[in-house]
């Protein structure tokens, strides 16, 4: 079995963490003579001084005191890293797609063309009417989307008596946020017995006071709805809307739309779905769609087009701006590459692969998967062991461990997703992770990691007490 | 493992624990040495506002530790009398001394505390 290790500094010599870069060497540097008065200028900064290559090793070597998904396997899957595709890069840093934002439509219609094309390919994949890619991340996506539910109801005069949304236990934190910011109460449901959406609950609390339920399909145990278009029609039955949480849509893509299943308005993960980089840390985006009688809603402006020309178009009733500009250019412009490369087939085949990787890994271990058929990822147990120690054991054989102590539906949960992008071999190599932590002893799992260049971290002190600028670090 | 299980006081099924104070009418609230224990660190307490009014059953605070995060229940109806804002800083305070400093509210009620558990019961249930 292969096991992956990280660089470290030798911790018999020193104490094996990487210095700070001012830590290493550093000069104070004094202003000189101004004109300007005294409170505007400070007394002096301490600044590192470093040769490049000193800085470049420094940065090399936090990459390597970690592990990455350029390094080996890493389930943590489309919900929180997959395999970028580096032509996307490629693209993203071309000289032609360097254009300012907000340059004059007339100027940009390669670009608005670009945005168009995405709307139009979004549309499809989702079953939508219309798109907006102005949402800077997947929970801007999911509010945006909310607003758009609540300027429904206000438009049919019914603003004040819906002030509910319905959101099952098993769904992402996010959906339960989303909705509260957007100042709606929520109404959390209950699964079945066997991890889906409990329809005898859901009747009971659908009414008069529903603005909308919100649904991940597949949901977070990797479980299709069977039941969607029974839950849509209950939902709409009582004056309710159908949101569609896009987290898993990359389960769906090219054999099922939720516009088909009834959702009415639908968030899109392109990080998830379409490789580009997550927004958690840097520009992301979160495009939604909705259906015919939802898009005069749609945030300002939408890029429209006649056949010869694109223009910018402000929606009737638009709920107004949620980002700058359209959205991240740059990171639109790689879920549209990635779109464009793969085309009907490779989208199709990318689905496909997500739920067979899933399928393939988990019929390999030995740990426990109590709900099933599962579609992209799945759900094991760690059993008597606590999920959050299994993983820590995983990551001395080598690997990333999955997703730990989540959904709760699920005792230690070690929620599992490879995607479509691990080849036979790194399945292999994660199966056997997975059962040699398996077979260790109790106490071996309870002292890992011993061979990362972290050991356990003090998550209470850094939770308690977290230092969140460089300000703090130095009193 | 053992736990304190003060015989001082009544508890609910859901591991809160009710205390009388020196004011009639006027009940202590926290969370039992077992309860603490279970959620391991706790990072953060939410807690109600001084004036507000709840029935019993009712989620009054949500205590986040490393693990998860929790609601907590009124065993109780009433008026919130006193909340201990040290806890805000030091939420360790929690784990350190649950029946103690670590108290989350005080609450105005006229329930009595019949239908809780005695430390004994509470003690066959954990």
């Amino acid at each position: 079995m292969q096991r992956h290790r990280q660089t470290k500094w030798d911790e018999t010599t020193s104490e094996g963490h990487e210095p700070l870069l001012s830590e290493k060497d550093s000069t104070r540097h004094e202003p000189e003579d101004t004109y300007l008065p005294d409170d505007l200028t400070r007394d002096g900064i301490e600044l590192p001084s470093l040769s490049e290559p000193e800085l470049v090793r420094h940065y090399t070597r936090l990459s390597q005191m970690n592990y990455g998904i350029d390094d080996g396997p890493y389930p943590l899957g489309s919900c929180t890293m997959k395999y970028n595709p580096k032509f996307t890069e490629d693209i993203a840093g071309s000289t032609a797609a360097a254009i300012h934002p907000d340059r004059d439509p007339e100027l940009s219609q390669g670009a608005l063309q670009v945005y168009h094309e995405l709307q139009d390919y979004l549309s499809r994949i989702g079953g939508m009417d219309a798109v907006t890619l102005q949402p800077p991340a997947g929970a801007a996506g999911e509010l945006t989307g909310i607003l758009i539910a609540k300027a429904y109801h206000e438009h049919n005069g019914e603003g004040d008596e819906r002030e509910e949304i319905l959101v099952p236990a098993s769904a992402h934190g996010t959906n339960f946020a989303s909705a509260a910011m957007a100042g709606y109460d929520i109404v959390e449901l209950p699964a079945d017995d066997d991890g889906r959406v409990d329809l005898d609950a859901l009747t009971e609390a659908v009414g008069e006071t529903t603005a909308a339920l919100m649904l991940t399909n597949p949901n977070t145990l990797g479980l299709f709805e069977r039941d969607i278009e029974e839950i849509a029609d209950i939902v709409h039955d009582a004056g309710g809307l159908l949101y569609y949480d896009g987290a898993n849509l990359n389960a769906l893509l090219g054999r099922a739309r939720p516009g088909d299943m009834g959702f009415d308005v639908m968030h899109f993960n392109v990080h998830k779905t379409f490789a580009t980089p997550h927004g958690g840390g840097g520009p992301g985006a979160g495009p939604i769609g909705v259906r015919e009688g939802l898009e005069q809603f749609l945030p300002t402006p939408q890029v429209r087009t006649d056949g010869d020309e694109y223009t910018l178009v402000e929606p009737d009733e638009s709920i107004g701006k949620v980002h700058g500009s359209m959205g991240n250019w740059l990171v639109l412009l790689k879920a549209h590459a990635y779109i464009s490369r793969l085309g009907d087939d490779g989208l199709t085949d990318t689905s496909a692969k997500a739920v067979l990787n899933a399928n393939y890994l988990a019929e390999r271990i030995d740990l426990e998967v109590p709900f099933e058929p599962f579609h992209h990822e799945f759900v094991a147990s760690a059993g008597e062991t606590d999920a959050a120690d299994f993983a820590k054991a995983m990551l001395d054989n080598g690997v990333h461990p999955p997703t730990t102590k989540w959904p709760e539906i699920v005792d230690e949960a070690l929620m599992t997703e490879p995607t479509e992008a691990e080849s036979k071999r790194s399945l292999e190599q994660l199966a056997a992770a997975f059962n040699a932590v398996s077979d260790e002893d109790a106490d071996t799992i309870a002292d890992a990691p011993q061979t990362t260049a972290a050991k356990r971290i003090d998550q209470t002190t850094a939770a308690r007490d977290p230092t969140l600028s460089w300000q703090q670090l130095s009193e | 493992m053992d736990h304190e299980i003060p015989t001082d006081r009544r508890y609910a099924e859901s591991h809160e624990w009710v205390h009388e104070t020196d004011a009639e009418g006027v009940l202590r609230i926290g969370i039992s040495d077992f309860a603490q224990d279970e959620l391991g660190d706790i990072v953060f307490a939410e807690l109600p506002r001084e004036g507000e009014t709840f029935d019993r059953g009712d989620q009054f605070a949500v205590v986040e530790s490393i693990k998860a995060v929790s609601d907590i229940y009124l065993p109780v109806s009433g008026t919130i009398e006193a909340v201990n804002e040290a806890i805000t800083d030091q939420p360790e305070l929690i784990n350190e001394d649950p029946h103690g400093d670590g108290w989350l509210v005080e609450i105005r009620t006229d329930d009595d505390v019949d239908h809780l558990l005695t430390a004994e019961e509470y003690e066959e249930q954990i």
